[in-house]
């Protein structure tokens, strides 16, 4: 490599890395050879940060974060600035997607124990790009101080104020005002598009790092790293470029073609991704009829509403988020894919996606009685998947584990 | 010698980091006050008046303050007197929990006999509750006694306001200070403070 370069390029490469880099983080990092399309959408997120990022830049031009003029300012893009309707539709629909593919995204780590030895803190930085994910979606989604930006802040706003003694001050210290007013959504604006974006690609980054240390997993749980070639290559792998690339590339051929679809025919998303009342401005006054989340909050959101308890509530979505930061030592398996697990983790896998499906339905409708009684179960069963991980993964027979992949 | 020498840098480490632990304590001082309300935002949110002479027996009306949403009701004597029989399915009925200086004045919760002033903040996550007076079957309670129903995670309130037992609601609608003068009622303040 260095023989060929020219002399400016030998020149810069002598003071900054730029060969090495490039060759150790992307066109000679060793990939396992056989993976399935689970193992598509970390790439995927990735694409959607960039599209968040550029949208997102774009989305401020026309952007005004005051009380009198935020609403009114989201109606100037969509109407008056050329083509602002794609580069808003473009950053919602993102959202939406982002949290789509970063839920495959963990959904394959718990299939194929992404988790386990060495890949810990892998899944603790992944787990943390979800949390902070959710905050920056959160304030995102009260810039446009519609009626749901208004009362969905108002509800996330006064969990703070479930903490016992310093819940109320807290509440006037995050809004900055006795409700939510342009002060709150200035600090929510400088949050969503300075602070945590910051956050996010620093996390992203330290999730990357990670990763190429330990190597990736792949779907049968064999640890490739057993058997290596006389350069320390691992036998079952390939080099990324331009094998995982290519991949890559039809991956998100595919992601482009149902983005598309999405920004261009169900931007709404069926009230689901876009809530029509959102398309009021917020009235301070007047509470909308049925307030439910956007669908990647709702899991989560219907386990708030089965607690009948002011702060166990709180606590309650606090540890549903918090314990998956913890899987990897719930986890006791001897086989990291299920497809070597015992029939409990099959059940246990079962059961969980079912129920978080029906969490994450019963999230976004009214509640009555029976609704009620649904999310508790549904809540019960989300910890008691990972509360009796140890012990289901440690009592089941599992079956033996390849050598080679 | 060496022990000694590692031991004094230690303290020396323990020290610095201590006395810099102090001067990044003092300096997030401004980064935290300023997300403070700001003198603007205080001074905002003085008293409103409103005539409540015009409003029917068993009207709602909702007056804004401090930009969130005061329910006045003007309650028929019925249904004050029917007031003691919902006691059993309230949580808090004299209202023990909260700080309400009304409580023992009249039965409406408020400094008048006849109408009830109480912020319509449902006190579990701040939506503002709706207001169903009729004794009829509803989908949250076939046995509804009327009263307020938050819409976002089904909390119940009497017609005073009272929390009932089993909501997330922690403790029942506040009551905003007030007075009465004649007809007029003034939101915000007490009588004679300002």
């Amino acid at each position: 490599m260095t023989q060929k370069s020219s002399g400016f390029f030998n020149w810069i490469n002598t003071r900054l890395p730029i060969v090495n880099t490039y060759e150790r983080h992307l066109s000679k990092h060793p990939v396992p050879k056989k993976v399935n399309f689970w193992y598509m959408f970390g790439a995927l997120a990735s694409v959607v940060l960039i599209i968040q990022i550029v949208s997102g830049i774009w989305l401020m031009f026309g952007y005004e974060n005051t009380e009198e003029g935020a609403f009114a300012s989201i109606e100037y893009i969509m109407r008056d600035i050329e083509y602002g309707w794609i580069i808003r539709y473009m950053h919602t629909t993102g959202a939406s997607m982002f949290f789509a593919v970063v839920y495959l995204h963990m959904f394959r780590g718990l299939l194929y124990g992404s988790y386990h030895k060495p890949r810990e803190l892998v899944w603790v930085f992944g787990m943390t790009i979800y949390l902070v994910m959710m905050a920056e979606g959160f304030l995102g989604y009260v810039l446009p101080y519609g009626q749901m930006s208004y009362w969905g802040a108002q509800v996330i706003i006064s969990l703070f104020g479930a903490i016992p003694y310093i819940g109320e001050s807290l509440e006037i210290w995050v809004r900055g005002d006795y409700y939510i007013s342009g002060a709150t959504i200035s600090r929510f604006f400088a949050l969503h598009v300075v602070a945590l974006p910051l956050i996010l690609i620093a996390l992203v980054f330290m999730h990357l790092v990670a990763l190429h240390e330990v190597g990736a997993g792949n779907p049968e749980g064999v640890d490739i790293e057993k058997h290596l070639d006389e350069n320390g290559v691992p036998l079952d792998s390939v080099p990324f470029f331009p094998y995982k690339v290519l991949n890559a590339l039809v991956a998100i051929g595919i992601f482009g073609i149902v983005f598309s679809i999405i920004l261009f025919f169900f931007p709404e998303g069926g009230g689901y991704m876009l809530e029509l009342a959102n398309f009021e401005e917020a009235n301070p006054l007047s509470t909308p009829e049925h307030i439910a989340p956007v669908w990647y909050y709702s899991p989560y959101y219907a386990m708030l509403r089965a607690v009948p308890d002011k702060l166990g509530g709180l606590v309650v979505m606090g540890a549903a988020i918090a314990i998956l930061f913890v899987v990897p030592w719930l986890d006791r398996s001897k086989a990291a894919s299920i497809r070597y697990k015992g029939v409990l983790s099959k059940i246990a896998m079962t059961v969980f996606i079912l129920s978080w499906l029906m969490l994450a339905w019963l999230g976004t409708v009214p509640v009555t009685a029976l609704r009620t009684t649904l999310s508790i179960i549904g809540t019960i069963i989300y910890f008691a998947f990972f509360l009796l991980m140890p012990i289901y993964t440690s009592i089941e027979k599992t079956k033996p584990v390849p050598e080679r992949l | 010698m060496e022990e000694k020498t590692t031991t004094r840098r230690k303290v020396l480490i323990g020290m610095t980091s201590a006395v810099g632990a102090v001067g990044a304590s003092f300096a997030a001082v401004p980064f935290i006050a300023s997300w403070n309300p700001s003198a603007k935002a205080k001074a905002v949110g003085g008293p409103v008046k409103i005539d409540v002479s015009k409003m029917q027996i068993g009207q709602k009306i909702q007056v804004s303050w401090r930009k969130q949403p005061v329910f006045v009701i003007r309650h028929s004597k019925e249904a004050l007197e029917s007031l003691p029989q919902v006691e059993s399915k309230l949580d808090d009925p004299s209202s023990l929990k909260i700080d309400e200086p009304y409580r023992d004045i009249n039965p409406t919760l408020s400094t008048s006999t006849e109408y009830t002033v109480i912020a319509g903040v449902c006190t579990h996550l701040g939506c503002a509750p709706k207001y169903y007076p009729e004794m009829e079957s509803q989908p949250w309670d076939e046995s509804w006694v009327g009263g307020f129903f938050c819409p976002c995670h089904g909390s119940m309130f009497d017609i005073v306001g009272r929390v009932f037992k089993g909501v997330p609601a922690p403790t029942n609608l506040k009551v905003p200070p007030h007075y009465f003068d004649g007809n007029i009622l003034t939101i915000g303040e007490e009588r004679g403070t300002a």
